[in-house]
């Protein structure tokens, strides 16, 4: 079985594994990271979104062995010492969360978001929300979340 | 219940979901666990000639192979269908039986043929393609509206495939009053298909503990307790007080959590024929599409006669449900007592009768999803009203007005068996009317035909029963279970307090509201107060989570654990401060001797209670009450929807441009969860109005069987909502709830779909109305114009 490693929330880790186990696999068994979840088999839920060197990715839908070498934060990793971070914090302020499965998919891929984009409006927020499904909130304060979010961190 | 318990509190539960630290039953590793996967069938409907599992169990890692003739062998029973309807002709419904693994044959696409356990879920996932099963195919039909007319008999114990004919109220009263009306409205109505998908897929691990014949079963279930109760007393024959089931964080529910399903039996069971090793079973996606209880599925022709004023005489309603292959845990009472009983909706109408033809297909079982019964009856009744009023050529508004049940006529008895308890119908409507700025929609209409598109403007006045239910009525109309809730309040030594419920918690955030309910009532900080749910080795007997009742049963059933709480501590207070027990008052947290400065606090007594050195004689030690509370009737939230559509004739896009909900759900203790419950639920209900439809062909097989042909609501389909609220506490309970959870997806599919048939002119499009259905209609509009 061929060896990946990677860094994971800041440490490294080393596993053998078989070569088709998925990302979200080596994350939840391997590595007992059960934040980052799975809730379809055709890639299009994003409840297993995870950081891999800064850019979302779906979880599901990467090898673990793709991820060699690569630097990944999961929704474990995102809270920087016991504080939430902006997003989690705005998630939490504007009940942008119910059942909490679809979350850390959620958080992870706003993130992204707002790196790319500081200042999104309402309907470029809603459209990069279409990889993201939640069944709970009708997204409507998920929005509101993410806004409120990217105004805190523009500060 | 004092005011100061209503606020807007952040969720104690988010931390753990926020930060990764939830736990989920797929989150859960036992040692030694092994993984099942399922054997299903591809076949619609087929006599299962043999089953070959000698391959599969050469496999790597195989520990076991079983079918439905080990289960057998083994004297397990068949999954019941908890509630017996009995039909019109004073029979019970006919119950085939529902074998966790099939003996003879398979009934729909997805039907459990065997299970292949394993060290790994790869192992087994591999093997599982080894198993041969030989089948001998036989016609199928997935139609309801075919189901009765030579269809292909799917049990032998329902001939005609007819599960039963059901009738509710006066049909002769319904046939005089349409034999002098002015006029009739008709409609054909076709409720669709749904696929509840909560985001969590169902997962299960049964242990079976050798040493002490004890079962444990984690399992995403909204109703541990029930579930407990239908497994041991039903299908496996276990005593209760040796089984635990553990739902830890649940992702969602939607009703399709409450059932006893095939896959947690067999991991139940599979885990003693394995001498105690865990096995374990998480859904795929797919799977959920083809195995999860579905939700709706109704064929219905309705008729409202009305007098020249635009009063509604009588309502006849005569509908087929798809209840699939086999009867889910409470699918009978659905399309029954959960439907028929509200299509008076918040009217006057004197008379009502509804026969109810409920069927097999080979689909998967149909069962509650979120709404149940009511959102089919709101659709009927709503979708109705409006082709009166646009018939009759009336206001649509008006015509409800002059229906509606008044607020000085509660209690109100429907000719369809409920009597409702209180409401402000033409209050929500005003309020509703006014968010949305209704008077003036004529000139956003012309705004729009001057920019090329189409607007419509689309009511909703929705009533559900909620509150699920009193006992002996919910007996009487054949229920096999009481519904009461169960609660236990304990203050421990030092002052905090655990409140264990028989709801339970997916996604409603309980943990939060009841949390807020305590501390409200003990005038102590909520930070205090933490809630235990789902768990069955830790609450006492509970009914669970469905039908809007958490906060209605379960709330009052704590409300009344703290009230005995209280009761003790008067006792205990009054030896402490030498006063009369009558003497005692309890408030903000403290007892207090009536008209006096001498009190003490909560805290004080909780501690005195368990270290008892100067203490009443003839009380026990400890604060730790336990309460059961059956409702004394349903609970009826009711409120008014108004959606208002832009469609784009070019592209068949219907933009929802506006969406004003005006509820009313009695007391509410948390108004930013209420306002979280409600989107969601119209969400859902406007992804049943546009997107959503769970489709099997004329083979039985499922085409929409995965998110990429299933359409879930994105967060780009939808709009925001405006959410206002009204408050008419329900007069029977002690919270004054009446339930909040399924309205939204009760009262937005007419309300979306009364918009679009404004938007274009024509009652003849079926829900969900999809880009193409809008596009071809607004294209012929467009033809038409242009002529």
């Amino acid at each position: 079985m061929p060896t990946v490693t990677m860094t994971v929330n800041g440490q490294q880790v080393s596993r053998d594994v078989e070569p088709r186990t998925l990302l979200v696999q080596f994350l939840r068994e391997e590595l007992g990271l059960t934040g980052t979840h799975v809730g379809c088999d055709t890639s299009q839920c994003g409840a297993c979104v995870v950081h891999v060197d800064g850019t979302s990715v779906k979880a599901c839908t990467a090898l673990a062995m793709q991820a060699d070498g690569s630097e990944v934060t999961t929704i474990e990793g995102l809270a920087n010492n016991g504080e939430l971070h902006p997003m989690q914090a705005a998630f939490k302020e504007h009940h942008g969360l119910q059942c909490g499965f679809c979350t850390p998919g959620m958080v992870m891929s706003a993130v992204d978001l707002l790196k790319r984009n500081p200042d999104p409006d309402e309907d470029t927020i809603r459209h990069w929300l279409e990889g993201n499904i939640c069944r709970c909130t009708g997204y409507h304060n998920i929005v509101k979340a993410i806004q409120h979010a990217a105004k805190e961190m523009r500060g | 219940m004092p005011d100061s318990g209503v606020s807007r509190v952040l969720r104690k539960e988010d931390q753990r979901f926020l930060t990764g630290r939830g736990h989920y039953t797929d989150d859960l590793n036992r040692p030694g666990q092994l993984h099942a996967v399922f054997v299903r069938s591809e076949m619609a409907h087929a006599t299962v000639k043999s089953v070959s599992t000698d391959a599969a169990k050469q496999a790597p890692g195989v520990v076991a192979v079983f079918t439905g003739q080990d289960m057998a062998d083994d004297g397990v029973g068949s999954l019941p269908c908890g509630w017996v309807v009995t039909d019109k002709h004073g029979e019970a419904h006919k119950a085939p039986p529902h074998f966790p693994l099939v003996r003879d044959k398979v009934r729909y696409v997805g039907d459990h043929v065997a299970v292949v356990i394993a060290e790994t879920r790869a192992q087994a996932a591999d093997a599982a393609e080894l198993v041969e099963v030989d089948y001998e195919g036989l016609d199928a039909n997935a139609d309801p509206a075919k189901a009765l007319e030579g269809a292909p008999q799917i049990h032998d114990e329902a001939p005609g495939n007819l599960c039963f004919d059901w009738e509710l109220g006066d049909k002769a009263a319904v046939d005089e009053a349409f034999s002098k009306a002015h006029h009739v409205s008709r409609l054909e109505l076709r409720n669709n298909r749904l696929i509840p998908n909560a985001l969590e897929p169902r997962a299960a691990i049964g242990e079976y503990d050798p040493g002490t014949d004890e079962y444990t079963l984690y399992s995403t279930s909204q109703n541990p307790h029930l579930l407990r109760l239908i497994l041991c007393a039903f299908v496996l024959n276990l005593p209760e007080h040796k089984v635990r089931i553990v739902a830890p964080d649940v992702g969602g529910g939607f009703g399709s959590k409450i059932y006893c399903y095939a896959e947690e039996t067999v991991c139940t069971w599979a885990s003693k024929k394995l001498n105690g090793k865990p096995v374990k079973w998480t859904a795929e996606r797919s799977e959920s599409f083809s195995s999860d209880a579905h939700g709706r599925d109704h064929v219905t022709h309705a008729e409202l006669a009305l007098d020249e004023n635009g009063k509604f005489l009588a309502l006849k309603v005569d509908t087929i449900a798809n209840l699939g292959a086999y009867l889910s845990s409470f699918a009978t009472a659905v399309p029954t007592y959960l439907y028929g009983t509200l299509l008076a909706g918040q009217y006057k109408t004197p008379a009502v009768h509804c026969n109810v033809r409920a069927v097999f297909t080979n689909t998967a079982p149909v069962d509650a999803y979120r709404g149940a019964g009511r959102p089919e009856a709101t659709y009927v009744v709503e979708r109705m009203v409006e082709r009166a009023a646009r018939d009759m050529n009336m206001d649509p508004a008006e015509i409800r007005r002059r229906n509606f049940v008044q607020p000085d006529e509660f209690p109100y008895q429907t000719p369809v068996a409920l009597t409702y308890d209180s409401g402000q119908y033409e209050k929500a409507l005003d309020e509703a009317l006014a968010m949305i700025d209704y008077k003036n929609f004529g000139q956003r209409r012309q705004e729009s035909e001057r920019n090329g598109k189409l607007r419509g403007i689309g009511l909703s006045a929705y009533i559900e029963a909620c509150g699920i239910a009193p006992s002996q009525v919910v007996g009487a109309l054949g229920a096999g279970v009481g519904l009461w809730e169960s609660a236990q309040v304990r203050f421990n030594a030092t002052g905090s307090i655990s409140v264990f419920t028989g709801s339970h918690s997916h996604g409603q955030g309980h943990e939060t509201t009841f949390a807020q309910l305590v501390a409200d009532r003990f005038g102590v900080p909520v930070e205090n107060v933490d809630v235990v749910h789902g768990d069955t080795g830790r609450i006492p007997m509970g009914m669970g989570t469905y039908g809007s009742r958490s906060l209605a049963v379960g709330g009052s059933a704590i409300v009344r654990a703290c009230d005995k709480v209280i009761e003790k501590g008067k006792k205990i207070a009054a030896h402490l401060l030498e006063a009369s027990v009558d003497d005692i008052e309890f408030d903000s947290g403290n007892f207090r001797v009536a008209g006096t400065d001498k009190q003490k606090s909560i805290g004080e007594i909780a501690f005195t209670a368990y270290v008892p050195h100067n203490y009443p004689e003839g009380v026990e030690p400890g604060l730790d009450e336990t309460a059961f509370y059956d409702p004394a009737n349903f609970t009826y939230p009711a409120g008014v929807h108004i959606a208002e559509v832009e469609i784009d004739p070019e592209t068949g896009t219907t933009r929802i441009a506006d969406w004003v909900a005006v509820d009313d759900f009695g007391k509410v203790i948390n108004p930013m969860i209420v306002e979280g419950q409600v989107h969601g639920g119209i969400a859902q209900g406007i992804g049943q109005a546009l997107l959503e439809e769970g489709v099997y062909d004329e083979a039985g097989q499922l085409v929409t069987g995965s998110y990429q042909d299933y359409c879930m609501p994105r967060a780009d389909d939808l709009p925001s909502y405006r959410v206002g609220m009204i408050e008419t506490p329900c007069p029977h309970n002690p919270v004054g709830a009446k339930g909040c959870g399924e309205a939204g997806a009760i009262a937005a599919p007419p309300a979306l779909m009364n918009a679009i048939t404004d938007a274009l002119g024509t009652e003849e499009i079926s829900m969900p109305a999809t880009r193409e259905k809008v596009w071809r209609i607004a294209r012929g509009r467009l033809a038409q114009a242009a002529e």
